[in-house]
């Protein structure tokens, strides 16, 4: 098991980045704290040693479900676009994903 | 009146389900701009539901088991083409294209949706005071928090504008607000409750359940919304409990756990609530084995690994693409942090970045790893108790409704609302909170009922015991 060392601003930062959330200083700062504390809170289970413990992701012994391969209908094109923030030719729209060729 | 004398009336004429909608809306006109329970509330799509459930009436037809029978939604609840925001800047003005199931059920039963509640901000927060929309008050102090997150479903039955709302479970979502407005609250077992529709927070945890003014009442919708559903792969394939067969059958013989982990910690008033209820149990045949669960003083820690880890994933889909709002940027990614960074509260963002922290390398282990194994601590911890008693009895709360402004400075004094409710989110038991008395100041007390997977049944019976000795 890895050691839980304190979450730090550059963590809160890192994570941010990868939530693609962005943060002022101020806000780093006030965040740092709060997870912090959260983070010490959890401690007390991080430093359990459960060794022989098997994890548990979900109440239910989940199996795949299968059904029939049939034809049915499914959500109207039309109203799902209608809600989408930006359209072109029946499609999502994006920004570019890509830059130009250097 | 009960729900089932109201759908009664509606079926045999003596009330219209048109009266019933004006009395409803003319119910939350009086108070809600004070108590703001309602997000959406559209007055002649109520009406013309209800003009429908007339004419069915009328035409010899069944309108179903909650015929006229009014139901708030709590706004996580996709319903076609009516706004669905999670009291979320991010889908604010956003309209599902279909329906949860449990709302087509509700429609298939002659209920009348009445319209979207408040809520904390993707159902993360104990107080509503996480909505983007403003709190929700509660309407038996309203200097006080309803509770959360589902507050405003919470708040609405509370007030009396209506019988029934739905709200969803994923840590004490639906007990605790219950408990602060004094109101019957149930989250069922994992899997009985379709979650289609139900826009995700933690999946492995998140429950629908029912509010309701009484315990029958409560059994009737928790009937009517529960069963398999193919479209939901977590729906468990197996019947749905059958509560309303055996409500009053009381509670001679049935065993009830009391272990410390669900009582220590309260305020005076709620204990000593809490005794007298054991005691009223015991008055009608039950009886009490003292026990001991060290491990659920856990459940609290790992959830705030848990929920928020698989928060993290289930709200990476909003990201100005296919759904709610967008704030332009040159390039994709650019437009994502910023759709992302204005669209989300701070409680929302907390828990995104705790959960991509656990879930990040190097401390997977270290957190979600062992989280994941107390869940199963827990777990096995249930069915150890069971193994000895067939009910516990605790507190469903550690205070009654706290003050606005009291616990949104210090997140952890906030979570600590949930001690009791989060162990059978972990385990997926079912659980429900039941009015049981008052404290100094006159505020609704809580006493939380908690057994084995569809148990359901038996909480039911025991909770009947509770709300007819409730007064004494």
């Amino acid at each position: 098991m890895s050691e839980a060392r304190p979450l730090d601003a550059s963590d809160v930062t890192k994570v941010a980045s990868l939530a693609r959330l962005s943060l002022s200083d101020a806000e780093v700062e006030r965040f740092t704290g709060q997870l912090a504390r959260i983070l010490e809170s959890a401690a007390e289970i991080a430093e359990l040693d459960l060794g022989d413990v098997s994890p548990t992701a979900h109440p239910l012994a989940l199996a795949n479900v299968l059904r029939e391969d049939d034809v049915r209908a499914s959500l109207d094109r039309d109203e799902v676009l209608s809600q989408a923030p930006s359209v072109n030719d029946r499609r999502f729209s994006v920004p570019k994903i890509v830059g130009e060729a250097p | 009146m009960s729900v089932f004398d109201l759908a009664q009336q509606v079926r045999t004429k003596q009330r219209r389900a048109i009266d019933v909608a004006n009395d409803t809306l003319a119910a939350i006109d009086a108070r809600d701009n004070e108590i703001n329970a309602f997000l959406h509330l559209d007055a002649e799509t109520i009406r013309s539901q209800a003009e429908r459930i007339d004419a069915t009436v009328d035409a010899g037809g069944d309108p179903g088991r909650l015929a006229g029978v009014p139901v708030a939604i709590k706004d996580n609840l996709c319903q076609r083409g009516v706004p669905t925001t999670c009291a979320s800047k991010i889908l604010e003005g956003w309209k599902p294209p279909y329906d949860a199931t449990v709302i087509t059920k509700l429609t298939q039963a002659g209920a009348i949706l009445v319209g979207k509640t408040n809520l904390d901000e993707f159902a993360m927060g104990s107080s509503t005071e996480n909505s983007a929309f403003g709190a929700t008050k509660n309407p038996i102090d309203p200097s006080r928090v309803p509770g959360g997150s589902s507050g405003g479903s919470a708040a609405a039955v509370g007030a009396d504008y209506l019988p029934l709302s739905l709200g969803s479970d994923t840590g004490g979502s639906i007990r605790q607000p219950a408990a602060f407005c004094g109101v019957v609250g149930l989250k069922p077992t994992y899997g009985t409750v379709s979650r289609y529709g139900l826009i995700a927070f933690a999946s492995s945890l998140d429950q629908v359940g029912p509010f309701a003014r009484s315990v029958d009442d409560a059994g009737i919708l928790f009937e009517v919304i529960a069963g398999h559903d193919p479209m939901d792969s977590t729906s468990l394939n197996a019947p749905a409990p059958d509560v309303m067969t055996t409500i009053n059958d009381g509670v001679a013989g049935l065993r009830v756990g009391i272990v410390p982990e669900l009582i220590d910690g309260t305020s005076d008033e709620v204990r000593d609530r809490v005794v007298a209820a054991q005691e009223a149990l015991v008055a009608q045949g039950a009886t009490l084995v003292e026990l001991s669960a060290p491990e659920l003083r856990l459940g609290l820690a790992a959830y705030y690994l848990i929920a928020p880890a698989e928060a993290s994933s289930n709200l990476a889909r909003y990201d100005g693409v296919r759904y709610g709002n967008r704030v332009d940027a040159p390039d994709v990614a650019a437009m994502m942090t910023a759709t992302r960074t204005a669209g989300f509260g701070d409680e929302v963002k907390r828990r995104i970045m705790l959960g991509t922290y656990a879930l990040s390398a190097g401390y997977y282990d270290a957190y979600y790893g062992q989280a994941q194994k107390v869940r199963t601590l827990i777990i096995e911890t249930f069915a150890r108790l069971y193994a000895q008693c067939d009910v516990l009895l605790g507190a469903t709360t550690p205070t009654t409704a706290f003050e606005f402004g009291a616990k949104t400075a210090d997140p952890m004094a906030m979570y600590y609302s949930d001690i009791f409710t989060i162990p059978s989110n972990l385990a997926g038991h079912p659980a429900m909170s039941v009015p049981f008395g008052v404290d100094g100041d006159g505020l609704p007390i809580g006493v939380q009922l908690l057994g084995p997977a569809l148990s359901e049944p038996t909480l039911f019976r025991a909770a009947k015991i509770l709300e007819s000795e409730a007064g004494r």
